[in-house]
C-alpha cells in the first residue's frame, strides 16, 4: 500500500511542513488575537495527526521480524552515494512513538503560557518533532547527521527566544557544546565513507576495521553521544539549558533529545565498532557510575527545582549507558540483553517522567515565576490535585515499583549484578539517592505549612494542565505495571544486536 | 585565426560592445533618470546570459593561438559571475539612490569588472590571465572609491590600490620566471614542458611559483596576504563590498585552477605545501579574529578569509574530487555572501549604514521573514545542515581525508565550531535581543523578492545538492 510505504516520510515531513506553514502565514505580534488562536489550533491538529499516524506505525510494526521495517530508500546525492534511506526496528520505534506522544502534550502545555510570537514557538516544536523522528529513522549516516544537526536550530531558538534571564548564555553553550561533539562524528562518518564507498549504516557495520581505527571512531562517536546523553564530565550544558529553557523546551530536551545519545550508542557505536566499544566498556561503566552516584549527590544540593530535575536526568541517563556497556561483562551468558533492554526501557520511562516533572515545575512557575524551592512550601494545601500528580511523578522518579521508573532501573541493576557485584551496588545507590533528592524536594515544596501569601493564593490545575498531567500519569503507570508490550517490541532487535556485537571485526 | 574563433569568444566581445553602449547611453541620462542605466545594465546582463547559452562549449576549445580557452569550467563560472553581478546591481540600486551616489559609473565599472573576470575565466596563457586580472582590479579600485566624499572609502581604495599593485607586481614577476624557465606563457605548453623535462622542476621554477602564489593568495585574501580585505570590506560602501565579495571570488578560483592546476599541475607537491600553510593560517586567523569584530562588514570580511581557507584546502588536495569540491564551495559560498551583504543593504537607508552587528538587534520583531532569511544565510555559512554550506564543507573535508590528511580534517571541523560562534551571534542579536531601531524595512518589491529567493536558495540547494555537485564533478572530472 502506498501509505505504509511512505509512513516514515509522512511522520517526518508532515510536522516539518506544518511548522513551515505556520512560520510563513503566522505573523503574530499578539498572543491573544484570534489569528494566534488559529495558529495554536493548527499546530495542535498537525501534531495530533502525526500522533495518529504513528499509531499506524505501532500497529503495523511486526515484533517478530528481524531487520528493518517500513524501509524507504531513494538516491539523494548520487555523486557521494548518499541515500534518503529510512527504516525502523525495535529500538527506534518506541523512541519515535515517544516523540509523537510528547509533542502534542508540549503544544497543549504551551497553549496560553506563551505570550510572545506563539506561531513561531509552535512552529519550532513541530519542525523539531519532524527532525527528531528523522534522527530515529535515518539509516544513512549522512542523513542521520543532517537531522542530528538540523535539530539544534529549532532548540537553539526555543531556548534563546522564549527562555529565562540567562537564556543567551545557556543556548549558546547548548549549541556550541553539541556542535563541537558532533563535528568529530562527521569526520568519523567521512572516514568510514572512504572505507566503504557509501554512507549506508549497514555498510559501516559490515566494514572490517582495525582496532586502532575502531578506537578513534569510538571516541569520535563518544564525544557526540556523551554530550547529548549527557555523561559526566560533559554534562555541564544541560543544567543551564534546562533552567533557562521554557517549560516546553525543557520537556522536549529531557524527554527526547537526551535519548538521542543513548540511541546513538546502540545504533552506531555498538554495531559499527564492536571491538572499540569493548575496549572502552570499562571506562564507560565507570563514567556511568560516576553519573549515577556523584550527580545524585549534586542533585541533592540544588535549590532550583529545574536544576534538580536536570541533575536527576543526568543520573538516570547514567543507567542507560550502564545498561548498554555492561554487555561485555558477560561471557556469553544469559542476561546480556537485559542490560540493553533495561537501558531502552529506562529511556522511554525517563522520557515520560522527566517530561512530567518539568511540566509540573512549569505549572508552578507559570503561577509564581519562581523555580526556587525556598519560595514554596505547603503547596498541597492550596493545590491538592496538583500535589497528587507531583507526588506520583516524584515517586516514579525515585523508582517506586509499579511506576515506569522502576522497570528500567531494576532491569539494569539485575544485569549489572550478574556482571559484577560492585557495579550493582553502586547503581542501586540511586534507589536511596533518587528517593532522597526527589522526596526531599517534594517535602519542601508540597508539604508543610503554607509558606507565604503567594502560595496561599495559588489556584489549582486548570482543565488543560489536568489533561496533560493525567495523560502522562496514566502512561507512567501503564509502562510500570505492564511493560510487556514495550519489551516485546525490542526483544528481537536486541537479540540481533547482541549477535552482531559478538562478531569481532578484527 | 579564423571567424570561428570570434564566435567562441563572443561573450567577451559582446560584453565589450554592451559596455560601450551603456557608456554612451549613460551620457544622455540625467541624474533623476539614472535608474535607466540600471535597467540597461540589467538588460545587458540578460543578453550576456543568452549569448553564453548560445555559445555554450561542449568540449575544450582553445583559440587565438592558444591564449584563450572555452570549456565547461569557464562556462559555469561566467554564468555564475553574470548572475551575481546582476544580483549585486539589483540590491545596490535603491541604496545608491538613497545615498545620492547613484552614478552610471557604478554599473559601468561593474560591467568592466565582469569583463575582466570573464577574461580570467577563459585565460589559457599567463598574459591573458594578467590582462583580465588587471581589468578587474582597476575597476574595483575605482569602485571602492566611488563615494568621493567618504574618507573611509578613499582610504580603503588607497590601501587596496597600493597593496593590489604590489601583488600584481609579484604575480608578474613570477610569470616572468615561469616564462624564462619553461619558454612558454600558455598553460598547456608549460605543463608539457614540465612533464617532458623533469629537470625543470627545480629551484628557478619554484622561485617563480612562490611569487605566483603570493599574487594568487592576495587575490583570494588568504593569510598572510589578507591585510587589505577587512579594511576594504569595511571601508567601501556596502554595494561595492557586496560586488567585491561575490563574483570576483569565482575569478580568483579560475586564477588558481588555470595557473596552478592546468599550468603547474606537475609541481603539485611543491605548491601544495605552500598552499597548506596559507590555507590553515587563513582558517585560524579568519575564524578567531572574526569573533572580535563589531562591524558586520568587517566580520564577514574575516569570515571570507576563513572560507578561503576551506577553498584552498580543497585545492590543496590536488585531486579531481578536491577541485570539484572547491568549485562547489565557491559557487555556494558566493550565494550566501551575496545574500548576507544584500541583507545589510536592506537594513540600511538614507544616510545610515546598518553595518554594526547591533543594527541587527530585534530584527525578528521588525521583519520575521527577513530575520529568518538572514538566519538561513548565517547557518549556511556556519556549515550547519540542512543548508548548502554544510555540503560545501562536507565535500572539502571528504577530499582532504581521502588524500590522507585526517588530522587536517579534524582541525577544519574544529575551526568551523569556532566560526559557528560569530554566526550564531548574528542570530542571537536578531532573535534574542530587543530592537533598538524600530523602523519598518523599506525596499522595492523586486529587491525583496530576489533577496528572498537568494536566501531560500541556500536551503533549497542544501536539500537537493546532488545536481550541482554532479555538475561540478563532471566539469572538473
Amino acid at each position: 500500500m502506498e501509505f505504509s510505504q511512505h509512513l516514515l516520510s509522512i511522520l517526518i515531513w508532515l510536522p516539518v511542513v506544518g511548522g513551515a506553514a505556520l512560520i510563513v502565514i503566522g505573523d503574530d505580534q499578539d498572543a491573544a488575537s484570534s489569528r494566534a488562536g488559529v495558529m495554536r489550533l493548527v499546530a495542535f491538529v498537525v501534531s495530533a495527526i502525526t500522533l495518529l499516524i504513528s499509531i499506524a506505525l505501532y500497529v503495523g510494526f511486526d515484533n517478530a521480524a528481524t531487520g528493518m521495517q517500513f524501509i524507504e530508500k531513494e538516491s539523494w546525492v548520487p555523486s557521494l552515494n548518499v541515500f534518503y534511506s529510512l527504516g525502523v526496528d525495535g529500538i527506534s520505534t518506541p523512541l519515535i512513538l515517544l516523540t509523537t506522544f510528547i509533542t502534542p502534550l508540549v503544544i497543549i502545555a504551551g497553549w496560553d503560557t506563551i505570550k510572545s510570537r506563539p506561531a513561531q514557538y509552535f512552529a519550532a516544536f513541530l519542525i523539531l518533532e519532524g527532525l527528531m523522528i528523522g534522527v530515529f529513522s535515518a539509516l544513512d549516516a549522512l542523513l542521520f547527521y543532517v537531522f542530528w544537526e538540523a535539530m539544534l536550530i529549532p532548540m537553539f531558538l526555543i531556548i534563546g527566544v522564549w527562555g529565562g534571564e540567562r537564556r543567551v548564555y545557556a543556548t549558546l553553550k547548548f549549541f556550541l557544546y553539541t556542535f563541537l561533539g558532533s563535528v568529530l562524528m562527521l569526520v568519523a562518518f567521512i572516514y568510514l565513507y572512504g572505507q566503504t564507498g557509501g554512507f549506508d549504516l549497514f555498510g559501516f557495520m559490515d566494514a572490517p576495521l582495525t582496532l586502532t581505527a575502531q578506537k578513534y571512531i569510538f571516541i569520535a562517536f563518544l564525544l557526540a553521544f556523551a554530550v547529548k546523553v549527557p555523561m559526566w564530565p560533559v554534562h555541564t550544558w544541560l543544567p543551564d539549558a534546562h533552567v533557562e529553557a521554557p517549560t516546553g523546551g525543557s520537556v522536549v530536551l529531557a524527554a527526547i533529545m537526551l535519548k538521542m545519545g543513548g540511541y546513538g550508542f546502540v545504533r552506531l557505536s555498538l554495531p559499527i565498532v564492536p571491538d572499540g566499544s569493548e575496549y572502552f566498556a570499562g571506562m564507560m561503566i565507570a563514567l556511568s557510575l560516576i553519573a549515577v552516584v556523584y550527580i545524585g549527590f549534586v542533585a541533592l544540593m540544588q535549590n532550583d527545582m529545574k536544576k534538580l530535575i536536570a541533575y536527576s536526568s543526568i543520573a538516570h541517563m547514567g543507567f542507560v549507558t550502564l545498561g548498554v556497556f555492561v554487555l561485555w561483562s558477560f561471557d556469553g551468558g544469559t542476561g546480556a540483553g537485559l542490560g540493553i533492554a533495561g537501558g531502552m526501557v529506562q529511556m522511554i520511562s525517563h522520557g515520560l517522567i522527566s517530561g512530567a516533572m518539568f511540566l509540573c515545575v512549569g505549572v508552578l512557575y507559570d503561577r509564581m515565576h519562581s523555580r526556587e524551592i525556598a519560595d514554596y512550601g505547603g503547596v498541597a494545601n492550596t493545590m491538592p490535585v496538583y500535589a497528587a500528580f507531583m507526588v506520583l511523578f516524584a515517586m516514579a522518579n525515585a523508582g517506586l515499583p509499579g511506576t515506569s521508573g522502576f522497570v528500567g532501573e531494576f532491569m539494569v541493576i539485575i544485569a549489572s549484578f550478574k556482571a559484577n557485584f560492585w557495579y550493582a551496588f553502586l547503581a542501586a545507590s540511586t534507589l536511596i539517592l533518587g528517593a532522597a533528592y526527589t522526596l526531599w524536594m517534594i517535602k519542601r515544596v508540597i508539604y508543610g505549612e503554607v509558606a507565604n501569601d503567594n502560595v496561599a493564593a495559588l489556584k489549582d490545575l486548570n482543565a488543560r494542565e489536568f489533561i496533560v498531567l493525567a495523560i502522562l500519569a496514566v502512561s507512567v503507570l501503564l509502562v510500570g505495571l505492564w511493560p510487556a508490550p514495550l519489551v516485546d517490541m525490542m526483544n528481537v532487535t536486541i537479540e540481533q544486536l547482541i549477535e552482531q556485537v559478538g562478531h569481532s571485526k578484527l | 585565426m579564423n571567424l570561428m574563433d570570434y564566435i567562441v569568444a563572443a561573450p567577451e566581445i559582446v560584453l565589450l560592445g554592451l559596455i560601450c553602449a551603456v557608456l554612451i547611453a549613460d551620457l544622455f541620462i540625467d541624474d533623476e533618470n539614472r535608474v535607466r542605466t540600471f535597467w540597461i545594465s540589467i538588460l545587458s546582463l540578460i543578453a550576456m546570459l543568452l549569448v553564453l547559452n548560445a555559445t555554450a562549449p561542449d568540449a575544450r576549445t582553445v583559440i587565438f593561438s592558444g591564449s584563450y580557452v572555452s570549456d565547461p569550467l569557464s562556462q559555469i563560472l561566467k554564468v555564475a559571475a553574470v548572475l551575481f553581478v546582476g544580483i549585486a546591481f539589483l540590491y545596490s540600486r535603491d541604496y545608491l539612490r538613497a545615498n545620492e551616489i547613484h552614478k552610471g559609473e557604478f554599473y559601468l565599472l561593474g560591467l568592466i569588472g565582469l569583463l575582466g573576470m570573464m577574461i580570467m575565466m577563459s585565460a589559457n596563457s599567463l598574459l591573458t590571465m594578467y590582462l583580465g586580472l588587471e581589468t578587474l582590479a582597476l575597476s574595483m579600485y575605482a569602485l571602492v572609491a566611488i563615494d568621493r566624499n567618504s574618507v573611509t572609502s578613499a582610504e580603503a581604495a588607497m590601501k587596496y590600490f597600493i597593496l593590489g599593485a604590489i601583488a600584481s607586481g609579484c604575480l608578474l614577476y613570477g610569470i616572468s620566471w615561469v616564462y624564462g624557465v619553461t619558454g612558454s606563457l600558455q598553460f598547456h605548453e608549460i605543463a608539457a614542458a614540465i612533464s617532458s623535462d623533469p629537470t625543470l622542476n627545480n629551484l628557478p621554477l619554484w622561485f617563480g611559483l612562490a611569487f605566483l602564489i603570493v599574487g594568487i593568495s592576495f587575490k583570494f585574501g588568504a593569510v598572510p596576504f589578507h591585510m587589505w580585505l577587512p579594511d576594504v570590506y569595511q571601508g567601501a560602501r556596502t554595494p561595492v563590498t557586496l560586488y567585491l565579495a561575490s563574483a570576483p571570488k569565482l575569478a580568483a578560483l579560475a586564477l588558481f585552477l588555470r595557473i596552478l592546476v592546468d599550468g603547474l599541475g606537475g609541481l603539485h607537491d611543491t605548491w601544495a605545501a605552500m598552499i597548506m600553510v596559507v590555507a590553515v593560517l587563513s582558517l585560524l586567523v579568519g575564524n578567531f579574529v572574526a569573533i572580535a569584530q563589531t562591524n558586520i562588514k568587517r566580520m564577514l570580511g574575516y569570515s571570507t578569509i576563513a572560507h578561503v581557507g576551506f577553498i584552498l584546502l580543497a585545492l590543496f588536495s590536488g585531486t579531481e574530487q578536491g577541485n570539484a569540491a572547491a568549485l562547489f564551495y565557491t559557487l555556494t559560498y558566493v550565494v550566501a555572501a551575496a545574500g548576507a551583504f544584500g541583507m545589510i543593504i536592506l537594513l540600511s537607508r538614507r544616510g545610515y549604514d546598518a553595518e554594526h552587528l547591533s543594527d541587527f538587534k530585534g530584527l525578528n520583531a521588525r521583519s520575521p521573514w527577513f530575520a529568518m532569511m538572514m538566519m538561513f544565510l548565517m547557518f549556511s555559512m556556519a556549515g550547519v545542515p540542512p543548508f548548502v554550506g554544510f555540503f560545501g564543507k562536507l565535500n572539502v573535508i571528504s577530499a582532504v581525508i581521502d588524500s590522507g590528511y585526517t588530522g587536517l580534517a579534524i582541525l577544519m571541523v574544529l575551526a568551523s565550531v569556532v566560526g559557528a560562534y560569530y554566526y550564531l551571534r548574528v542570530i542571537w542579536y536578531m532573535y534574542f535581543e530587543e530592537a533598538e531601531d524600530k523602523a519598518v524595512l523599506q525596499a522595492a518589491t523586486d529587491t525583496k523578492l530576489v533577496l528572498s529567493l537568494n536566501s531560500v536558495a541556500v536551503l533549497a540547494l542544501g536539500i537537493v545538492p546532488g545536481w550541482l555537485l554532479a555538475l561540478c564533478i563532471q566539469i572538473l572530472g
